[in-house]
């Protein structure tokens, strides 16, 4: 049972040629992620799919005409970045586009991961939700003022909808290793076997010992192992870089949690296969004693202005923690005044780059240097007010005084006219928790369309 | 007997690895990917105790409880996972992908 993961995601992209070959070598599906929350809640919470819509469609075409020309099936997780039901609408309006432009017919199996507000109170309400550590504080009203939710579907939404003789699958949020995992265990491939070798090609690429851009990579699954080849003849695995693989983005090296059991690679070898290929043998597959799916939410937090500014003065700089610090004050004074808004009607965070911007309270290095980039970072109620604090923020920083300069100074060196930029809804994520089902396929509806 | 003690050479942490990084493992957790040039430069490391749960914990302000600390041999690596404090995406947050929390372990001091 031969794999090919397209790429590492969905939007990024492969060579034409290395699906092409991993096709012509035999592959018996082709999957592909498309989501993660990596980038952040954003996608989730607004429904917005992360595009570029051109570069989607692109390798969705690529995939569609190699498995439609062979007769293999395309599996695709976690629609549109976040998997809710918004993001997968977004996916399949690309393949029923790409169907009608290229004359292909095929049975279409769309899988729903978001799940509703109500059906998740109730899951919560019934001691169906545990918490995962960390996890921010749930309740049912948090529940209900979340924008959205997902459950991270297994393997078993995908085996019936390809029982049900799809040829497409796209599905909303799911386990990148489940996209790999789903048909080779429903051929009888061991799920020790079939999980890990879904754990090596979920990245696509990611797994060689130097991946020059993203790209195709395969397995190819038996009862007793698989042996993963980039189908790319400049590309090479090694038994380093495939057993480092197990380490990206997991938090233990040697357990794979996943919905229905856990993966440990402790014991798994890794040979080489000639110059590029590598053979994993010797995992184990535990299955959990419930069977549970893990919940992504996200919550509208407010939305954010921002400005940004240099410092440059080595009076304001050798000072800069009492400049801000006697700064915040004056401003909030000031957005009392004009706005009538409290302290705590909103944040005001002063970002300073060249100093602590990137580990904020973290950094252990204390500020040398000759300027600082400043980032006004507004977060309020509502975008309308965001963007009229900025202004009073930015104006009262400008002149804002130091001792040492008499006369009205002006500090802040701004690049752009206007100073403020308006950077739209912000969102947290608001759940970090399993939910328990009694059937792995009952929250996730499947839709069935012929093109 | 030698009398005269030499103070220990001192290197940093890059100087003994071909990787380092951080990145999320979920938006609520991190997770830190150390690996070794050599078996030398991977046990010169592991003996002088340079890197620790509890290093990991006043590093990253977090309690030593909560840091996953692995030696991975086989693979001349240490894995390291702590739970974020501010969780990516949060309004405080400043690294959303956690792309670059390894910053303070590259000059590590590592006693010889």
């Amino acid at each position: 049972m031969k794999a090919v993961a397209a790429t590492g995601n969905l939007s990024t992209g492969f060579r034409e040629e290395s699906l092409l070959r991993a096709v012509e070598q035999g592959a018996n599906f082709i999957g592909c992620d498309a989501g993660t929350t990596d980038s952040g809640p954003y996608y989730l919470g607004s429904g917005q799919p992360r595009g570029p819509r051109e570069g989607v469609k692109r390798n969705l075409r690529l995939m569609l005409r190699e498995a439609l020309k062979a007769g293999i099936p395309v599996i695709v997780g976690s629609a549109g970045h976040a998997g809710g039901r918004p993001h997968l609408e977004w996916t399949v309006s690309i393949i029923r586009e790409l169907a009608r432009e290229h004359g292909w017919h095929f049975k279409l199996a769309a899988i729903d991961g978001e799940v509703d507000k109500n059906v998740l109170a109730h899951a919560f309400n019934q001691g169906e939700l545990s918490a995962l550590t960390p996890a921010p504080p749930l309740d049912e009203s948090a529940i209900r003022h979340a924008e959205r939710f997902v459950a991270m579907m297994g393997i078993e939404p995908i085996q019936q909808a390809i029982s049900a003789g799809a040829q497409v699958v796209i599905a909303g949020r799911l386990s990148d290793v489940a996209i790999y995992a789903a048909l080779p265990v429903l051929k009888g491939i061991p799920k020790s076997v079939a999980f890990h070798a879904g754990k090596i090609l979920e990245c696509g690429a990611a797994s060689a010992a130097q991946r020059l851009y993203p790209d195709c990579m395969v397995a190819d699954m038996d009862p007793d192992g698989f042996t993963v080849e980039p189908p790319n003849p400049a590309i090479r695995c090694t038994p380093q870089s495939v057993a480092a693989h197990a380490l990206y983005e997991n938090a233990d090296p040697y357990h794979l949690v996943e919905s229905g059991g856990v993966l440990d690679t402790s014991g798994a070898k890794y040979e080489a296969v000639g110059e590029r290929a590598v053979r994993v043998t010797g995992s184990r597959f535990t299955p959990s004693q419930k069977y549970t799916v893990r919940i992504e939410g996200a919550t509208l937090v407010g939305y954010r202005s921002i400005a940004i500014a240099g410092i440059r003065d080595p009076l304001v700089l050798r000072q800069l923690d009492a400049f801000l610090s006697t700064l915040r004050p004056v401003i909030e004074r000031k957005v009392s005044d004009s706005l009538k808004l409290a302290p705590d009607a909103y944040t005001l965070n002063f970002r300073v780059y060249g100093r602590n911007g990137t580990l904020g309270d973290l950094e252990p290095v204390s500020y040398e240097g000759h300027e600082v980039g400043l980032i006004i970072d507004v977060v309020a109620a509502t975008q309308s007010i965001a963007a009229d604090i900025i202004p009073i923020a930015s104006h009262t920083g400008l002149h804002h005084p130091v001792p040492e300069h008499e006369g009205l100074i002006s500090n802040l060196a701004y690049p752009f006219s206007p100073g403020g930029i308006n950077a739209g809804p912000v969102y947290s994520f608001c759940i970090n928790h399993v939910w328990e089902l009694s059937d792995p396929c009952r929250p996730f509806a499947m839709r069935m369309e012929v093109l | 007997m030698n009398l005269v003690s030499h103070p220990p050479r001192m290197r940093e942490l890059w100087q003994f690895t071909k990787l380092i990084r951080s990145k999320n493992a979920g938006p609520f957790e991190l997770t830190f990917d150390i690996m070794f040039k050599n078996r030398e430069s991977f046990d010169d490391v592991v003996k002088s105790k340079a890197l620790s749960p509890n290093v990991i914990a006043q590093l990253y302000r977090v309690d030593v409880q909560q840091v996953r600390f692995f030696v991975v041999e086989h693979l001349l690596a240490i894995k390291i996972s702590i739970p974020r404090r501010v969780f990516s995406g949060d309004v405080a947050d400043t690294d959303i992908y956690g792309g670059q929390f390894h910053g303070p372990l590259v000059r590590l001091p590592v006693k010889e």
